[in-house]
């Protein structure tokens, strides 16, 4: 320690972020598809809670041809649950319900590049989210006799 | 921006050059036969007589130790151990450090019986409540000083003095007080004290535990007789001439830094209050050690506010630091009675030597963007 100066240094704040990758970091600071459907366009809503740790999710998809033309979020959670439900309807938007179906927690985890073990279970609340929202989507068309497109 | 002196502190630069010397030139053995060795025996013992001087206490009575956590690790299960025989009663408080509420639950596996006192919404532990759990089979009542997530003080004047009444002995973790707050014992009347010199613009790795003369303990870590027998292993000389100069330093300018910090912290607060609605300030009605802040802000999560903050260049933290990551909410907000929602949407501002006003206006601008903006996203 030829400079004690050093030792009254401000905390590097160009490092890297404790926890987190960038790609997680940046879907925590720009969130894809942040806010509400109205209910005109809402074709199916889901709202499921991770009771582990608190965090909350609402998500909207509006349908058309079978496929998820719109879809939005809210999250009340941590980085990973921000950056998770961001992902997650980045990777559901433009897809056919079938497919919607099939995406995984692990798929939202590999499309960010990874996040921290203790915070694998936050991809699963968008997953449970959309799967909600397929279902609500169902239901309705099912209810109004298949007239919804 | 650093905003988490509850966490650490940067060492004295003072402290530093007056350590380097038992670094590099005067290493030796404070335990060796020689005079090189004795070189660092003066040195230890002369550190161990400015830290009884600081906090008003004998020489013989502090013994110097790797940590803040050993020493609550030495003061409980060593006072435990010895009395094991009088009684197996132990009483803390549910707000402790997890180096203490850890350490007590370790010891109900092992046979004790532990009384965990609830404290009330401001995180204050009732008096009454602490009488009416001692029992015979009482053999030490182990409360802290100042909470490091609130900064609220317990009631530790009264407390020594309802179990000096009945023989108990009574240990507080002064960890985040020591250097903060002045008085002999940091005005605890305890009879073991735990300090940590990182929290005090010392080194880390080193502690030191007050043990009152003629205390009953036996120690954990056995080997060598140093330290009175209480903690053998060759004493880290550097560090405790640093804990010793650090505490001294700090003892100084205590009164000056604690009235200055309580108007920042404050200042601080109003403003937070202001400009940023669905805020609370936890421990606000209890008295409180003037450097730490803890805020709960309604529907987001503290995690992402401190992620929010770090980004813009502002290190705070979750409540401790040694569960940041950890998913659990606070245990200390939970037993004040706030929701695990509430608990989850707080985070802790602890100020110290180097914080300026203008820097703090500058952090409640950033803070209040950080939550609006989580705010926008948030379902609730």
């Amino acid at each position: 320690m030829d400079n004690p100066d050093e030792l009254m240094e401000q905390p590097d704040l160009a490092g890297p972020i404790l926890f987190y990758n960038e790609e997680v970091i940046e879907h925590f600071t720009n969130p894809r598809n942040v806010g509400e459907l109205p209910e005109a366009e809402t074709d199916g809503y889901g709202l499921v809670g991770d009771p582990s740790c608190g965090d909350q999710m609402k998500l909207w998809i509006q349908v058309r041809e079978g496929r998820i033309e719109k879809i939005a979020f809210k999250s009340f959670g941590c980085p990973g649950a921000i950056a998770t439900s961001s992902m997650l309807t980045e990777l559901a938007r433009g897809k056919s319900i079938e497919e919607a179906r099939r995406i995984t927690d692990d798929d939202v985890v590999e499309a960010l590049g990874g996040i921290p073990e203790r915070k694998k279970h936050c991809s699963l609340l968008g997953v449970m989210a959309l799967q909600a929202a397929i279902q609500d989507w169902e239901s309705r068309t099912s209810e109004d006799g298949g007239a919804r497109p | 921006m650093y905003l988490d002196y509850n966490a650490t502190t940067p060492l004295d630069r003072r402290v530093f050059e007056i350590m380097a010397p038992y670094m590099t030139e005067r290493w030796g053995n404070s335990s060796s036969p020689y005079r090189f060795g004795n070189q660092a025996r003066i040195a230890l013992e002369k550190g161990r007589a400015r830290v009884a001087e600081c906090i008003g206490a004998e020489t013989g009575e502090i013994v110097f130790c790797a940590s803040g956590t050993e020493a609550d690790n030495l003061a409980v299960r060593g006072v435990a151990a010895a009395l094991r025989t009088r009684g197996n009663h132990i009483v803390t408080s549910s707000v402790e450090h997890h180096a203490v509420l850890y350490t007590c639950r370790a010891l109900e596996a092992e046979g004790y019986r532990v009384t965990y006192l609830p404290v009330d919404d401001d995180g204050l532990v009732g008096l009454k409540e602490l009488e009416k759990s001692l029992t015979p089979e009482t053999i030490l009542v182990t409360v802290m000083h100042a909470n490091n997530e609130t900064g609220v003080l317990q009631p530790v004047g009264e407390i020594a003095r309802i179990a000096r009444e009945r023989g108990i002995v009574f240990h507080s973790d002064a960890v985040q007080t020591a250097g903060k707050l002045p008085g002999r014992l940091c005005g605890t009347g305890a009879d073991l004290l735990s300090l940590s010199a990182h929290k005090f613009y010392g080194p880390k790795g080193v502690g030191a535990l007050y043990v009152r003369k003629g205390t009953p303990i036996s120690p954990r870590i056995t080997g060598g007789p140093h330290e009175h027998g209480l903690r053998a292993g060759t004493e880290n000389v550097p560090g405790i001439v640093g804990l010793a100069a650090a505490l001294a330093l700090a003892a100084e300018s205590a009164r000056a830094e604690a009235e200055r910090l309580a108007l920042l912290r404050d200042r601080f607060e109003n403003r937070v209050l202001e400009a940023v609605p669905g805020t609370r300030v936890n421990g606000r009605g209890a008295p409180r050690v003037p450097n730490t802040s803890n805020l709960s802000f309604d529907a987001v999560d503290g995690e992402s506010i401190v992620l929010g903050l770090d980004l813009g260049g502002i290190c705070v933290s979750t409540g401790s630091a040694c569960s940041t990551g950890d998913p659990e909410p606070s245990h200390v907000l939970l037993a004040m009675g706030l929701s695990p929602k509430e608990a989850q949407g707080s985070i802790r501002v602890s100020l110290g030597r180097h914080t300026e006003e203008k820097e703090l206006d500058a952090a409640v601008d950033t803070l209040a963007q950080t939550v609006a903006r989580l705010r926008a996203i948030s379902s609730i």
